[in-house]
């Protein structure tokens, strides 16, 4: 296999407070190959806009990058500082942000903006920019491209917006793009269209994309690789269909069927009872173990590591064969 | 589920609101425009059974929050009535309409905007007990706040606690305990779930539908969610632009739609069990409410539209055991 576009190694996010350091992340390791689209998904507080943040430098301080590698291409990312990480951003990395209307500038048309973008990161004329941005704005899907484009963003829907973002996040051609809960602010038949861009658009330019949401829906519409976050951890890792059908960790089992079926009736929704624990008092070995059915005394002192099980990774102590104490209940 | 009862609770018809969204008077004058108005709700009609869950599903802009409104008597409406038990709903402070108010409640979308944060639990609690002069003493209403923190899942201490100290699910069960504190029988629920992660929106559901079987309750449940809407109402109506498209069986609306905006939402849906089932490409976006389209208003984007959709408003009409407004279905040229 050749070198992958991200390598995250044992990533961990702390927050210093007055009463010690809160670990929001704690030792996230995961690789994106070329083309590739990853999910992220969990529920709020399981730290996947935070790992997304901190691939790009963008954690909010006091949150900072205790340790752990974070390789681009290649190339080490996690110690760029300012300029360097500024010169990265865009250039390398593409975003697309959940809210539209905020990620655009309100005061300056779609035409700025983006020649603005495509003329920081690459050489080319202004006129030639404007022709980028065309062109760009036509590939999003964003009708009479050439007309709209001297627009502001607040004569574009929602939608349209977020096509104007996609743009803007391929303006300089990544190699990476983070979407970070792209579809969350649209309604479900323009979400569908906004995945549909962005999923096309990447795959012509061979961009990889990292798509985190918190729907699985939207994963299972348009990624290849799933990640499982829960609480500040990688639950389960593996390739969509077999996490979608055959859940091996009991958080995502639970998961998978606390969401309602179009298909099929049920009478009660499978419930994972309490909610994700808080940073400040995280539970003592496997964080799910309070609320999960098939804990046992080992997982209630021990962390599970992510360990392979068929084509995923998964860590949960009831996959641990040679584990000393740790037997299947 | 136990089977609906067939007498309808609430009879909705002609239901229609308009909000006026004009500039104001001098800019009007100067720039010579006339009022605006946004008709959020347009000639709605529907029953709702007793111990039935009716769904009304659509998307940014459908009405679904106003119709919401209008039915606890928070809006009132332009045009059409509203009919709650053979008593006409209205917006006064009449002593019948005191009355009336005892037998319904609403549960709105977010637990951290809807709980008063400088109370405790129990005064959220046995406020509708003391607003709509249920007759208890202070000792009865302590113990039906007790009772009630049970019957959602929490305990009786949790009444001297704020609502800070709770999550996002358990503050949405405190929402719905306040909502059967007054023990209604009918239950508008706007969006209930969809400020909650999915683990917890499963808990919530299941308590609700829990809640409908013991206490013979009657939800009109709002949501954007087909899914949610599927797993909780006996019947669904789908709203587009303020009008009704289509009401039918929860069954017969995913097996069969009717209606052409139907489907499409249908298809938009991910498909998770990724079956790979066959899926048309949405196309377009809702168009600006104050300046719908002539005629039938998802026409821009049905492929199935011809002139006279574009000139004539389509009337609800009978389709097997629905209903549903479209003059291709009516005419037959899809099936």
């Amino acid at each position: 296999m050749t070198t992958p576009v991200l390598s995250v190694r044992d990533l961990v996010v702390e927050f210093p407070t007055r009463h010690g350091p809160l670990t929001a992340i704690s030792g996230v390791s995961f690789d994106l190959a070329a083309g590739e689209i990853l999910g992220v998904v969990g529920e709020s507080g399981a730290g996947k806009s935070l790992t997304g943040s901190a691939i790009i430098g963008l954690l909010d301080p006091p949150g900072r990058v205790v340790s752990g590698e974070i390789w681009l291409q290649g190339v080490r990312i996690d110690q760029l500082r300012g300029e360097d990480m500024r010169v990265l951003r865009g250039r390398q990395v593409g975003m697309v942000f959940q809210d539209p209307l905020t990620s655009l500038n309100p005061l300056y048309t779609i035409a700025q903006q983006l020649i603005e973008t495509i003329r920081a990161h690459l050489k080319v004329s202004a006129s030639d920019a404007r022709k980028r941005a065309i062109k760009l704005l036509d590939d999003v899907g964003i009708p009479a491209a050439s007309r709209r484009i001297d627009d502001y963003p607040h004569q574009f829907s929602g939608g349209m917006r977020q096509r104007v973002v996609i743009a803007l996040a391929l303006s300089a051609e990544p190699a990476l793009v983070i979407a970070d809960e792209p579809t969350t602010a649209l309604d479900v038949s323009v979400q569908a269209q906004i995945i549909e861009v962005l999923k096309e658009q990447c795959t012509q330019r061979g961009a990889s994309i990292m798509l985190i949401t918190h729907d699985m829906g939207v994963i299972a519409e348009a990624a290849d690789r799933v990640a499982v976050m829960y609480a500040g951890r990688i639950a389960e890792i593996g390739p969509v269909k077999d996490i979608i059908q055959n859940a091996l960790h009991p958080y995502t089992a639970g998961l998978m069927g606390s969401i309602p079926s179009l298909t099929q009736e049920e009478n009660r929704l499978v419930q994972i009872p309490g909610a994700m624990p808080r940073l400040a008092d995280m539970p003592s070995g496997c964080a799910f173990h309070p609320r999960c059915e098939r804990v046992f005394e080992h997982c209630k002192r021990h962390r599970p590591e992510l360990i392979s099980v068929g084509t995923h990774e998964v860590s949960c102590w009831l996959y641990k064969e040679a584990g000393g104490e740790a037997t299947t209940p | 589920m136990n089977a609906p009862d067939t007498k309808p609770l609430i009879q909705v018809s002609q239901l229609t609101r308009e909000f006026d969204v004009s500039k104001p008077w001098l800019n009007r004058l100067l720039e010579r425009e006339p009022k605006q108005f946004l008709r959020a709700v347009d000639n709605v009609h529907f029953t709702i059974n007793k111990g039935e869950t009716l769904a009304l599903v659509g998307e940014s802009g459908s009405g679904k929050s106003t119709i919401a409104k209008m039915l606890v008597g928070l809006l009132e409406p332009s045009v059409g009535s509203i009919v709650f038990d053979g008593q006409a709903m209205r917006t006064d402070t009449s002593a019948d309409m005191q009355a009336l108010r005892k037998r319904f409640q609403m549960i709105f979308q977010s637990p951290y905007a809807s709980l008063n944060p400088r109370w405790k639990v129990g005064k959220v609690i046995a406020e509708p007990m003391t607003m709509l002069a249920v007759e208890l003493s202070a000792r009865q209403i302590q113990r039906r706040v007790d009772e009630l923190l049970a019957l959602v899942g929490l305990s009786a201490p949790d009444a001297d606690k704020f609502p800070h100290e709770f999550s996002g699910g358990q503050r949405q069960r405190i929402a719905i305990a306040r909502a059967l504190s007054a023990s209604p029988e009918f239950i508008v629920c706007d969006e209930p779930t969809s400020a909650l992660d999915v683990s917890v929106q499963a808990q919530i559901l299941n308590l609700m539908r829990d809640l409908q079987d013991k206490l013979g309750l009657t939800y009109l449940f709002i949501s954007h969610d087909l899914s949610v809407v599927r797993h909780m109402a006996n019947r669904i109506g789908v709203l587009y632009l303020g009008a009704l498209v289509e009401i039918a069986d929860s069954k017969t609306l995913f097996t069969h739609p009717v209606h052409p905006y139907t489907r499409m939402l249908l298809d938009a849906v991910p498909d998770l069990s990724m079956s790979g089932r066959e899926r048309k490409r949405v196309e377009g976006e809702i168009p600006n409410p104050i300046n719908p389209p002539a005629g039938c208003t998802f026409h821009p984007r049905c492929p199935f539209a011809n002139s006279r959709c574009k000139s004539e408003v389509p009337q609800l009409k009978t389709y097997g055991t629905g209903v549903a407004s479209c003059h291709a279905v009516e005419e037959g040229r899809i099936d």
